[in-house]
């Protein structure tokens, strides 16, 4: 080992203490907090019917707003003294969240719930429990897909948002796959229908690949046309291809036993998994889908060619990388990540193809891309935090009649907002602050 | 150096004690500076030495850390470009920001309009025009489209929108570098014309011989800091270039006579056709031996630039052939790449660096292998790159050729403009190619950098390369080229001898006018 390798190491493992340190002190420092904030609402929490006072719905924003300011301190000093060049990894994205939940919080003041109650129902119901955390990780299994599909397409400066139609697309490729070979075993059906669902999706993002490369038609408007001819496609097929005869309901028919993917509970009941838990082996499948990308955007030539083209087409034009080419492939893989997610949904979940298997997971694809700077451990840690908001929004729902599925959305469309669109309006105060800072230094 | 510095006359601009600093680098350091009303002021300086800065923070663009601006004796606070044209400040940019598609009037009123309805300013900028043209020979059309008209004209443009803005003092930057000399000598007139009507002018250039044409007074940075100030009579421009660098520089390029060998690279007939079904280039000839670098000279836009791209592989030709080392060369389809090009021994050296030579957010390391990134030695195996080997092969080059920081992980828009073509010359010129193309070497590049850069291409020359140099620069194609061809208007209008001719007859056909019509 060299002496560098050595340092890097030895300052690997510092940090990394530091991390753990600081992630200690923001965690018993919140628990305290939480507990005080808790024994000051607890004698006014209002029955069916009352409402909260206004002091104590005060109280509690001050809470998440002090705990927000606690948090996002000793990252900023953490990110400061020790890894400066994480800062637009974990400072600017966990302020932006910061921000996010503040705003909620205001929402939910404003139809006269507690917010501080509505953030612990979604955390608790998130990440409290085995059976939380296999609908957390069975969402994320989705965004990890579609938001990996998104940053590879990035990378070539291509916006792609069609990956609700690509993966709607590659559960068709899954179905087929499933429905039309007797397979003896899960593992082979997983093999093949990865494979189906990557070329389906593919060449469902082929066509609005084409046109842009060859045409110069916008990806973006061809892409989100795609969608909507996607859908229709699989009404269309679901009605009048593949519907089981007699049957009323637009799906197909159920995959045979051996197709269907060993779940979290089938593979570690000890982790406290439900029997129910939709979570399953496609999980690992995007786990490798990461490092896959990880190896393709940064060791691979192809990868080194797509970033060249994304950062100038002139330069790419130069060094002889035909365009032509690498809007094509990037294209390709990014319709196939998109396409693998019905892997989760189609293959994994519901076991047969029904209409509408993506539920939306091709967009917020674009969000988690944009969260995780179209790295494949930004895209990992985004997807993760939006399965949480998922499952957490949908607990919320259960517990908090007061919160419909429309204000989960709001607070869905908040988070995006903050963390995907406005992401310049944190991430520039806060290097102009470090800026300042580092002069005062 | 006119004595006005009495205490009646104030200065036009005075600036006390400017700094500006951008994160960690100190881009202007307690900068004072005093030009007199009237006349013209020079500064000069290396890329980077904080002399676009310094008139940026003039203008307001930037905000000063510290230090106070006074215009004509009064403390001015200039906060935005609104503000510094209220002081009677004007600039024109090195890059025009005029609007193509729109009239010369159009764009003189632009940002200055009266009122809702355009139809008195215009009837208004149309009289004002007519009066400045003649006061100042800036004479324009007033109703032709910017787009078509001529650099130089577009430029006087620029100058009119200042002067109807009611500009005192004019702030240009690097003003010549699209004019051919004679369009030069013509705005050189307009300058003096302005001087002597009361202007101030404020001259960024890096062209010494204009400093030394043109000014009253000059000043040079270097590191942000201002070094000197001194009346342009009592100096000299190897005077300038060594306070400009801190050492002794060699304005003259030192070389011996070329020993050319067989033709490496034979262009007949060459034809180009754009996108647009415009000829870029039209029935271009010419060839290069072994050992000999022939110069191309012109102004930019009269296809220099296509020439370079089609034998780069960057764009298909229409008609023609090209001869490398007497086997064709494929000149549209798959085989007329830019890999297909660097597998027959052309490297090239792009005009634009910063889009076309080097990826800037990508690592030098990464750099280094840009266009060779097919290189058996770069990969690992079939699917990966050998990035260690890459960034090991990278550093020693950074060695070699002097970049600074000689760091393989630093990113290529970190680099001074000098370091960053050092690496470009580097990587092209470590191929060992036959034939090197180069384009505009040392555009954007210091002093200092340009010595190094020459001396790289002569050694290429002396090892018996052929080598194609593109420049607008004149005393760089006088000071490298062992004959010259003059392009104009996507033709070879003619070729020279660097011994044989001069700069005036060079200028002639650089303008078009061809031998015949020249004698008349």
């Amino acid at each position: 080992m060299s002496e560098a390798a050595r340092n890097r190491l030895t300052k690997g493992l510092t940090d990394l203490a530091f991390l753990i340190l600081a992630a200690a002190i923001v965690y018993f420092a919140l628990r305290w907090m939480t507990a005080g904030v808790e024994a000051m609402i607890d004698p006014v929490t209002p029955g069916r019917g009352e409402s909260w006072p206004l002091w104590a719905q005060i109280a509690q924003l001050v809470y998440l707003v002090l705990a927000s300011v606690l948090t996002i301190g000793v990252l900023s000093v953490l990110v400061f003294f020790r890894v400066p060049n994480m800062r637009d990894a974990i400072l600017v994205p966990a302020t932006s969240i910061a921000l996010a939940i503040i705003v909620t919080a205001l929402v939910i003041m404003a139809i006269g719930e507690s917010p501080l109650q509505a953030t612990q129902v979604m955390v608790r119901g998130a990440v409290g429990s085995g059976y939380g955390w296999g609908y957390t990780l069975f969402y994320a299994t989705n965004f990890i897909f579609t938001g990996l599909a998104v940053a590879v397409a990035f990378h070539a400066k291509m916006f792609n948002i069609g990956g609700e139609g690509q993966a709607a697309i590659g559960g068709l490729g899954v179905a087929i796959v499933c429905l039309s070979v007797p397979w003896p075993h899960w593992s082979l059906a997983l093999l093949a229908a990865t494979l189906g669902a990557a070329a389906f999706g593919a060449a469902w993002a082929a066509i609005p690949a084409y046109l842009q490369a060859k045409r110069g038609s916008h990806i973006v408007i061809t892409t989100i046309m795609f969608n909507f001819i996607a859908s229709a496609l699989l009404v269309y097929l679901l009605v009048n291809v593949f519907r089981v005869p007699g049957s009323m309901a637009p799906e197909t028919a159920r995959f045979a036993e051996p197709t269907h993917l060993p779940s979290a509970y089938d593979i570690a009941p000890w982790l406290g998994f439900r029997r129910s838990t939709p979570l399953n082996v496609s999980f690992l499948v995007a786990i490798a889908a990461c490092v896959g990308v990880w190896l393709l955007i940064w060791k691979s030539r192809l990868g080194y060619e797509i970033r060249a083209f994304g950062h100038s087409q002139t330069g790419a034009v130069y060094a002889g990388i035909h365009p032509v080419r690498i809007i094509m492939l990037a294209m390709l893989i990014s319709g196939g990540l998109s396409g693998m997610m019905a892997l989760n949904a189609v293959m994994g979940e519901a076991e047969r193809l029904v209409l509408d298997p993506v539920q939306g997971a091709g967009f917020v694809g674009i969000a988690v891309a944009l969260m995780g700077r179209s790295h494949p451990v930004g895209v990992f840690l985004a997807a993760l935090l939006f399965g949480m908001l998922y499952q957490g929004g949908a607990e919320l729902e259960f517990e908090m009649p007061a919160i419909s599925r429309e204000m989960l959305l709001v607070i869905q469309a908040l988070v995006i907002l903050f963390t995907g669109a406005l992401d310049n309006m944190v991430r520039e105060p806060i290097e102009r602050l470090f800026l300042r800072l580092r002069k005062g230094a | 150096m006119t004595e006005t510095a009495s205490a009646d006359v104030p200065y036009a601009i005075e600036l006390m004690g400017i700094s500006k600093a951008f994160g960690p680098v100190q881009a202007n350091k307690d900068i004072s500076l005093q030009v007199s009303k009237g006349t013209i002021h020079g500064i000069v300086g290396e890329n980077g030495a904080g002399k676009s800065t310094l008139m940026s923070i003039l203008y307001g663009f930037y905000k000063a850390d510290a230090g106070d601006i006074y215009i004509n004796g009064q403390l001015t606070h200039i906060p935005d470009s609104q503000a510094a044209i209220r002081a009677g400040i004007g600039m024109v940019h090195q890059h025009f920001k005029l609007v193509e598609n729109f009239t010369v009037v159009e764009n003189v009123i632009l940002g200055a309009e009266d009122g809702a309805m355009l139809k008195p300013s215009v009837a208004k900028a149309r009289k004002l025009l007519k009066q400045l043209a003649e006061e100042y020979q800036l004479h324009v059309d007033p109703d032709s489209v910017i787009e078509e008209l001529s650099v130089g004209h577009a430029q006087r443009v620029e100058i009119l929108k200042q002067l109807y803005r009611e500009a005192d003092i004019l702030i240009l930057d690097e003003p010549t570098g699209v004019l051919t000399p004679s369009e030069a000598n013509h705005f050189f007139r307009i300058l003096d014309g302005l001087k002597a009507e009361g202007k101030t002018i404020v001259l960024i250039t890096h062209k010494l011989r204009e400093i030394m044409r043109v000014t009253d007074t000059v000043s040079v940075m270097r590191r942000g800091e201002m070094t000197d100030t001194v009346p342009t009579a009592s100096t000299s421009p190897e005077e300038l270039a060594e306070m400009m660098v801190g050492r002794k520089v060699l304005l003259r390029v030192d070389k011996q006579p070329a020993k050319s060998g067989k033709v490496v690279v034979d262009v007949r007939n060459l034809t180009v056709r754009d996108d647009q079904k415009v000829e870029r280039l039209k029935d271009v000839s010419l060839s290069v031996r072994a050992g000999e670098i022939l110069g191309i000279a012109g102004v930019a836009g009269n296809g220099q630039s296509e020439l370079l791209k089609v034998l780069g592989g960057m764009i298909p030709a229409t008609s023609g052939t090209i001869e490398m080392n007497g086997a064709a060369i494929d000149l549209t389809g798959k085989r007329s790449d830019g890999q297909s090009r660097r597998a027959r021994g052309i490297s090239h050296v792009p005009e634009d660096r910063q889009r076309e030579g080097l990826i800037m957010p990508f690592m030098a390391w990464e750099n280094m292998a840009f266009g060779y990134h097919n290189d058996p030695a770069y990969q690992l195996n079939r699917l990966l790159m050998d990035n260690n080997a890459l960034k090991r092969i990278t550093a020693d080059k950074m060695q070699s050729y002097d970049v600074r920081p000689p760091d393989p992980m630093l990113a290529a828009k970190n680099f001074s403009g000098g370091n960053q073509q050092k690496l470009v010359v580097a990587r092209e010129i470590e191929r060992n190619p036959d034939l090197l193309l180069v384009g505009q070497p040392t555009r954007g590049v210091d002093i200092g950098a340009i010595e190094f850069i020459h001396k790289q291409i002569i050694a290429l020359r002396d090892q018996g390369k052929a080598i194609l140099l593109v420049s607008v620069e004149l005393d760089e194609i006088f000071g490298l080229s062992d004959r010259i061809a003059v392009m104009f208007d996507g033709r070879i209008m003619g070729e020279r001898l660097p011994d044989e001719t001069d700069e005036r007859e060079l200028g002639l056909l650089m303008a078009g006018v061809s031998e015949e019509k020249g004698a008349a």
